[in-house]
């Protein structure tokens, strides 16, 4: 029987009531009184040179309040950069300005130019067009390779398109060098992970508000972490300190990365609101989107593997260009370098690895963390090089995989984490029994009988969640502490308010919190509630990203709980007249050991609140705590993924036939939930591999602007996936022994469908080797007809 | 301006529009039913799908004054009379098919008109009829699981071969 509360449980999500009766807030769902409407002038050329902004005839337009350029916010701080990298010299990296609005110049079609605010939306837009710009158009800078030889630079004060060149481990190139001169294999494998577009559902949306009365400010925003943005937008654009800004991200409609970031949006509505003396609302159109989300990925790399005779790997070495974008976004300069590089030696046992990274500024939109962010760079580049190595030499993937397997734990990597625990033999004898691998050969017999070709990829992961510890990060050029906070408030009557700084837009907190408490506690599952999403409820929380919110946010909560339960079983003990060491609490009743003396969970809160009969000389009332939680170490979730596909040879159009997938995520609250992770990150990876891409051309026209040339995943591309979470070896380091679910799927996937492909062509003869993402049909039939 | 009314979930609504006023705009902004939602601008994602005279329309395609007269039908008109889930928001809970909840909307509505016309869709059917629904959090999955469970169909078998 599957457990029906607390831990382990599925039961059915309490927010999905609002959201499917239409009655969840989002943020543009927040209309202030008297508010007016944003509409932002942004650049439709790549680069340019601003030599006038005239606003003059547009500001005589109907409706219009206020007209903002880069002249207004000449004197105010730019967005923050939130990590500093250090390049292989020890040089910090090039960190350009980003003023909030354009100043001087605009470096990527998007760059907003001129704010119009004005009393309706349409007013707004309509005068924005009466805006004359005149503007010298500069080359744009689309090539990274190119970027970095000389040319038209994106940023002149800062003399290079070269953001920081990156050597990780710098001591260990030497050793990797030999190690491939004397391999008696060296696979080469050169790719391009694509550049994405995170694409929430929810456009983004803010709303500034501002009491002159008192001086506060108000910002409802789409965000993924409130208190982030309290911070870097208080404290380095508008220098507003915190006492005096309140962040909001009531429900948001998705995130996958892209609403981490603080955006000049956010912080122009809150100066704004301010500026005009009313509330300001701007709200996304899915075009402006596109040209002003940060996107994802867009690395072009160089992987060698090297093998001994016996088929041992003895060293990786890669070399990854990584697009930055025309500015640094919140924390781009970490997705190549720390969330990328540290990964790369997967599940292997890969004694010496040397990461290059160059990061190069382009006229395009800034690029940040994508759901897995570095994490599926680092695992595609290295399960496609293992494929393509067995096939060069003639083994079987999965055995060549199994036979480099780290088996023991802790395990101490070459690129500097050390994984706690895993059992990645389990994960892939998991694989093979629920993707039925000894059944592939019927089923690609029967394809070849239709005319199709099949084929069969099979790829591991690894992945870092709950990016850790605070002074670890620090050192590596994080300007954030990356803990988490949770205060557990209990009432007089016994409920219970939890107050969390993991945010949920999607994951579920509000029905998978509670089964944590629910369990500590033994109380039912409706008596506690989840608050987020708000600066001025709770206290502190850096949010949620990097699959974080139960291992670093859950642990917070299951420490503040832990102090709870401390208190409370002092007040039981005055209660009962015993000593606090002999009290036991189960089942929300607290009982004397070995006695039948007891008083229940309600009695103890109400003595907390009405300390009639209290100890009042040794402890104080109430009941409510507070909990920072630092992690010790990143939480390693792995596992082993499969794909099938049949490929049309007349027109090389690929189709999933069977997705598979067996995850290690340690403890599991929900399973239900933790499924409905890892469907969308394989929906998300499958969307990479076979549809989407973002495309500009050279003169840095983003081409793929819209869903009429970028590619969604629809539901009638996708299959029902099988995937599995029965392997568990628990997290060794944090309070519930639980990992990270969120990223998983984006992560494993995409090597699995392009190593079908590419098995599937094999398979006919073919000798590709490798397709870039996305295997458009073109793509593919342009492979097989080479 | 014109003044445009129309019967939206059993109720009259008026109000003001300019003639490139979107129906959408006319639900959220003068109706006050924030439950249809905008994901695109190019009729692609299908958050906005409500139901205007019995048929499924993306509201953000349609005019407010061409639903004039109309009568419109919006996820917040879906539970069932007493308040609670109706028959698909139901299966949408029971089978986790909806995450972040933004595409839910127009996921609801979209699942309806399937199924008044097709009453027992296959699984190929649905996923061809959500074409023009985007999810972004689900891989559709459990989207498909829900509606195929709330056709009466068995769905204890999926994924599970």
């Amino acid at each position: 029987m599957p457990k029906d509360h607390g831990i382990g449980a599925s039961p059915k999500r309490r927010e999905d009531v609002r959201f499917l009766t239409g009655k969840g807030q989002y943020t543009d769902d927040i209309n202030v009184h008297g508010q007016t409407y944003v509409h932002f002038l942004r650049s439709d050329v790549a680069h340019a040179k601003i030599n006038k902004v005239d606003t003059s005839a547009a500001s005589k337009m109907p409706g219009v309040v206020a007209i903002f350029t880069g002249e207004d916010f000449a004197a105010i701080g730019g967005l923050p950069c939130g990590w500093q990298v250090t390049d292989k010299h020890g040089q910090p990296m090039l960190e350009p300005k980003h003023p909030v609005l354009a100043h001087g110049k605009v470096r990527h079609v998007g760059d907003p130019i001129a704010a119009v605010v004005a009393e309706t939306k349409e007013q707004a837009r309509d005068a924005a067009e009466a805006i004359e710009l005149d503007l010298t158009e500069l080359p744009a800078v689309i090539d990274m390779k190119e970027a970095v030889k000389g040319g038209a630079l994106v940023h002149d004060d800062i003399g290079s398109n070269l953001c920081y060149d990156w050597g990780f481990v710098e001591d260990n190139k030497a050793a990797v060098e030999e190690a491939i001169k004397n391999a008696a294999h060296v696979t080469t494998l050169e790719l391009v992970n694509n550049r994405l577009v995170a694409n929430p559902m929810e456009p983004r949306v803010a709303v500034g508000d501002y009491n002159a009365a008192t001086g506060d400010h108000t910002l409802y925003t789409t965000s993924q972490n409130p208190h982030v943005i309290r911070l870097l937008m208080g404290a380095f654009v508008l220098g507003i300190p915190e006492h005096k800004l309140r962040v909001v991200a009531p429900d948001v409609g998705g995130g996958f990365g892209t609403k981490i970031f603080h955006y000049a949006e956010e912080a122009f509505c809150t100066f704004a609101a301010k500026a005009v003396g009313r509330p300001v609302k701007w709200t996304a159109s899915r075009s402006e989107a596109f040209m002003s989300d940060a996107h994802g990925r867009d690395h072009v790399t160089k992987i060698e593997l090297a093998l001994d005779k016996d088929n041992n790997f003895t060293a990786v070495r890669t070399e990854t260009y990584a697009n930055m974008g025309a500015y640094l976004s919140t924390f781009a300069p970490s997705v190549p370098t720390w969330l990328h590089g540290t990964l790369m030696a997967g599940n292997y046992k890969t004694p010496v690895i040397y990461v290059n990274v160059k990061a190069v500024f382009t006229t395009t939109v800034p690029v940040d963390a994508y759901r897995g962010a570095g994490r599926p760079e680092a695992t595609f580049q290295l399960e496609r090089v293992i494929d393509k190595a067995a096939r060069e030499l003639g083994v079987d993937p999965i055995a060549l995989r199994r036979q480099n397997f780290i088996t023991q734990f802790p395990y101490a990597t070459p690129v500097a984490v050390e994984y706690d625990t895993g059992d990645y033999h389990a994960t892939m004898d998991k694989l093979e029994e629920i993707a039925d691998i000894k059944g592939f050969a019927a089923r690609r017999k029967a394809s070849e009988a239709k005319g199709r070709l099949r084929g069969l990829g099979v790829n591991c992961y690894i992945e870092a969640c709950g990016i850790a510890p605070s002074n670890l990060v620090g050192q590596l050029g994080a300007r954030a502490g990356l803990y988490e906070s949770a205060t557990v408030r209990v009432n007089a009557t016994g409920g219970i308010v939890v107050m969390t700084g993991s945010h949920s837009h999607g994951q579920g907190h509000e029905t998978t919190f509670p089964q944590v408490i629910a369990e500590m506690i033994g109380i039912d599952e409706s008596m506690v509630e989840i608050v987020h999403g708000d600066t001025s409820k709770v206290p502190m929380g850096m949010g949620t990203y990097g699959s974080r919110s139960l291992a670093v946010g859950g642990s917070a909560m299951v420490r503040a709980a832990e102090k709870v339960i401390k208190k409370a079983k002092k007040i039981a003990a005055h209660l009962l007249e015993a000593s606090d060491a002999d009290i036991e609490l189960k089942n929300g009743k607290f009982t004397v050991a070995g006695t039948d003396k007891s008083v229940d969970w309600g009695g103890v809160t109400l003595a907390a609140y009405v300390p009639h009969n209290y100890p009042l000389t040794d402890l104080e009332p109430g009941l409510e705590e507070t909990a920072f939680y630092d992690p010790s170490n990143f939480t390693y979730p792995a596992g082993a993924y499969a794909c099938e596909v049949e490929v049309d040879p007349e027109t090389g159009k690929v189709t999933i036939e069977r997705f598979s997938a067996a995850d290690d995520f340690g403890n599991i609250i929900n399973p239900m939930v933790v499924d409905g992770q890892v469907h969308g990150g394989i929906g998300q990876g499958i969307g990479q591999a076979l549809l989407e891409s973002c495309v500009y051309d050279a003169n840095g026209q983003l081409q793929s602007g819209s869903y009429m040339d970028y590619a969604m995943p629809r539901a009638d591309d996708l299959v029902f996936y099988n995937v599995d979470h029965s392997c568990q070896t628990p997290c060794t380091h944090n309070p519930l022994g639980v990992k990270g679910c969120g990223e998983a799927g984006a992560i494993g996937s995409p090597p699995a469908v392009v190593n079908a492909v590419i098995d599937a062509l094999q398979s006919a003869g073919s000798k590709v080797t490798h397709i870039d993402m996305p295997m458009s049909p073109s793509r593919v039939w342009a492979a097989m007809n080479q | 301006m014109t003044q445009v009314t129309m019967t939206v979930n059993g109720r009259a609504m008026s109000g003001d529009v300019e003639g490139r006023t979107l129906l959408v705009e006319f639900l959220r902004n003068s109706a006050r039913l924030t439950g249809t939602h905008v994901g695109c601008d190019t009729s692609q994602c299908g958050a906005c799908v409500v139901h205007v005279d019995g048929k499924a329309v993306k509201s953000c395609t349609m005019f407010a004054v061409e639903a004039d007269g109309a009568d419109v039908r919006t996820v917040e008109g879906m539970a069932n009379a007493d308040g609670s889930l109706g028959a698909i928001q139901q299966a949408f809970q029971d089978y986790h098919g909806l995450q972040c909840g933004f595409c839910t909307p127009g996921m609801i509505m979209s699942a309806a008109a399937l199924l008044k016309d097709n009453p027992k869709p296959t699984e190929t059917e649905v996923r061809h009829y959500l074409e023009g629904n985007i999810c972004r959090c689900t891989g559709y999955h459990n989207i498909v699981k829900a509606i195929l469970a709330a056709s009466g169909q068995d769905v204890s078998a999926i994924a599970a071969e």
